[in-house]
């Protein structure tokens, strides 16, 4: 009994964070003046500094630790109530969605950066490749939606395998050239190619899950939701399924094989671990995440371009993982909803946010080098060190 | 060189025209604890690297229980049973101890990405299973570093380092163990710490052969029960400790021509 109530007091300090960062998120999201948003930011920032003084991050990641099962539930419950409360309001429901397919995607690039230390410049190409994998097929076959999103992922892996042979023979500088040039090369070819529309881009249709037709308003009693709505819980669907198994593999012999040819490729051949191999599992595991992402992204915005898929997007992507903290699926969220949202709000200054964007990067690398919630020592299972 | 268990002939390396091997003949008898002493860049290194498949070999043949390490992989050959630790120590200081050794233990690792995904039950299974394994193998060197299994190994110091890169070498239960100088950058006081660990080991892992480098003559005196010399990637003596300190080619490689 006793024992059972200790237990309930340590899940204390993760709800809060939890409550803490919905409620948060909820009014940045909100706001509407600049001057609300700027006071929030104000105050974001105090939040952040008094968390850190008072070493707030590691109960909450203590707490985390003991009650995986209930915390992650607690953030896709407040997932769901922060809907629930934008309900009609198309553009903060844009930019949860949009955060989720990020939050995805990135997860795909933890694994290989993160991860493995296999570097990927052409993230936004993945993510592209899956989008108009979507376009195509949902424009010209009857492939049931589901089944698109999957084949938007096998087609980014596919393609990724073709890059595979240079980045297995290159390292560091050298393999990140190989994927700048692949991004490069396939905006190009988008651009040029007028089968899938050239500059102008390439239409695509709403989604239809098993006969549920994404696009259509959800409608409960009076209340009319956006039709982003839907599409923030396929999101949710994407991101909750995405966290479980890269979490499952950093948590396996896989995952620790991953961390081992990041870190020392001569001690990995001395020790039986084949470096290739598991380069190739990271490779592919992350294009298949960011195509499937790509996919569910480009029926959400109805419509895919090649300006949506440049090197700038790729950068925004590494820039998520190594903000949030390389190699912690908690980092890329919050990283996820900084770096989407932020500039999006931003929008008065123009120009200028973009500058401000870098400022923040630039002062998040100072202060804290190893990003906003960096990794710690892997815990293969929930709370298994007690036992 | 019936009965040995690792058997070199004519081994040499070249990288273009520095000679780093010399036309090595030496063999590693079961289960005894082989010196392999020398003058910096006489190739003492370079022998474990070829004997470990990380470099080629330009000529010769290193056999172990038949067959020839120079034809395998890294990988084949730790499959083999040959395991080593570094000169400068190279552990994955962010990783914890427990990872680090199991690195080491690949063998018996189910690494597939399909028991690592979906078959989580398994997983745990072999996993508490490894944790008892690693905690009894670390508590053999120290009682403090089997408590702390789950601290990043960048926060230890050098001689704990090298406890547990010995620990990753010898967790997958080797038959030929290669220390590369375990001594350096350490103490009298831990080297001597560190090779009272290593004898008790050896003591419970009685078919273990170990080669081990060293420049501490008074390890090798105390630890080895043969040694090997090397100059200028050539062997010039070989034979107990007090046998080669003799030797006046030894003398001179270590001091040079009066």
């Amino acid at each position: 009994m006793l024992a059972r109530l200790a237990g309930a007091r340590t899940i204390f300090p993760g709800l809060v964070t939890v409550a803490a960062c919905a409620v948060y998120g909820i009014l940045f999201l909100h706001a509407e003046s600049q001057i609300e948003l700027f006071v929030l930011i104000a105050l974001g920032l105090a939040g952040a500094w008094l968390a850190a003084r008072q070493h707030w991050g590691e109960r909450a990641r203590a707490s985390f630790s003991a009650h995986p099962r209930t915390l992650q539930a607690s953030v896709v419950v407040a997932v769901v109530i922060a809907l629930a409360i934008f309900r009609g309001e198309h553009f903060p429901l844009l930019m949860l969605a949009t955060v989720l397919l990020y939050f995805t995607a990135c997860l795909g690039l933890t694994v290989q950066f993160g991860y493995a230390g296999v570097v990927n410049f052409a993230g936004a190409a993945f993510f592209g490749i899956g989008a108009y994998t979507a376009a195509v097929l949902v424009g010209h076959t009857n492939i049931p939606h589901a089944l698109v999103m999957a084949l938007g992922g096998l087609v980014a892996a596919l393609i990724g395998s073709l890059l595979i042979l240079p980045v297995l023979r290159t390292r560091g500088h050298y393999a990140a050239l190989v994927t700048i040039a692949f991004g490069i090369l396939f905006r190009q070819f988008i651009e040029v190619n007028d089968a899938l529309g050239g500059p102008q881009g390439l239409q695509v249709k709403g989604m239809n899950l098993f006969g549920w037709e994404l696009n259509t308003p959800l409608g409960i009693g009076d209340e009319e939701f956006s039709f982003y709505a839907s599409y923030v819980l396929l999101g949710l669907v994407l991101a909750a399924a995405a966290y479980v198994f890269v979490r499952r593999l950093e948590r396996s012999w896989a995952g620790l094989n991953l961390d081992a040819v990041r870190l020392d490729e001569t001690v990995c051949a001395v020790f039986g671990i084949r470096v290739e191999r598991w380069k190739i599992v990271a490779f592919t595991f992350g294009n298949l995440l960011a195509g499937i992402a790509g996919a569910a992204y480009a029926q959400m915005v109805g419509f895919v371009a090649p300006t949506s898929f440049t090197f700038g997007d790729s950068l925004i992507m590494v820039s998520i993982i190594i903000l949030g903290g390389l190699g912690n699926p908690w980092g890329v969220a919050l990283a996820a909803a900084i770096v989407v949202v932020l500039p999006e709000k931003l929008q008065v200054l123009q120009e200028y946010r973009l500058l401000l964007y870098a400022v923040l990067v630039i002062a998040v690398l100072l202060f804290r080098p190893d990003g906003l919630l960096p990794r710690r020592t892997r815990e293969y299972a929930p709370g298994w060190r007690l036992q | 060189m019936n009965g040995a268990l690792l058997a070199c002939e004519g081994l040499a390396v070249r990288f273009g025209g520095l000679v780093a091997l010399d036309a090595l003949t030496l063999e590693v008898r079961p289960r005894e604890i082989l010196g392999l002493i020398g003058p910096n860049g006489s190739g003492k290194t370079t022998f474990f690297n070829v004997v470990t498949g990380l470099y080629s070999a330009s000529a010769g043949a290193a056999r172990f229980d038949g067959r020839d390490l120079t034809r395998m992989t890294p990988q084949a050959i730790y499959a083999a049973g040959i395991t080593r630790t570094f000169q400068r120590s190279r552990l994955a200081l962010p990783l914890s101890i427990f990872d680090n050794v199991m690195i080491g233990n690949q063998r018996r690792l189910d690494t597939r990405l399909w028991t690592s995904l979906f078959r989580r039950a398994a997983f745990r299974r072999e996993l508490a299973e490894n944790v008892a394994r690693a905690r009894t193998l670390v508590a053999t060197f120290s009682r403090r570093l089997a408590e702390n299994l789950f601290a990043a190994v960048g926060a230890f110091s050098m001689i704990d380092r090298r406890r547990i890169e010995i620990c990753r070498a010898l967790v997958s239960e080797p038959r030929l163990l290669l220390l590369d100088e375990p001594s350096a950058g350490m103490t009298h006081e831990e080297t001597r710490e560190l090779m009272d660990d290593l004898l008790a080991v050896r003591e419970r892992l009685p078919g273990l052969t170990i080669v081990i480098i060293e420049h501490e003559m008074n390890v090798i005196e105390r630890v080895t029960e043969r040694c090997v010399v090397l100059n200028y990637g050539r062997k010039i003596s070989e034979g107990s400790y007090a046998e080669v300190a003799a030797d006046p080619q030894v003398q001179e490689a270590y001091l040079g021509r009066e």
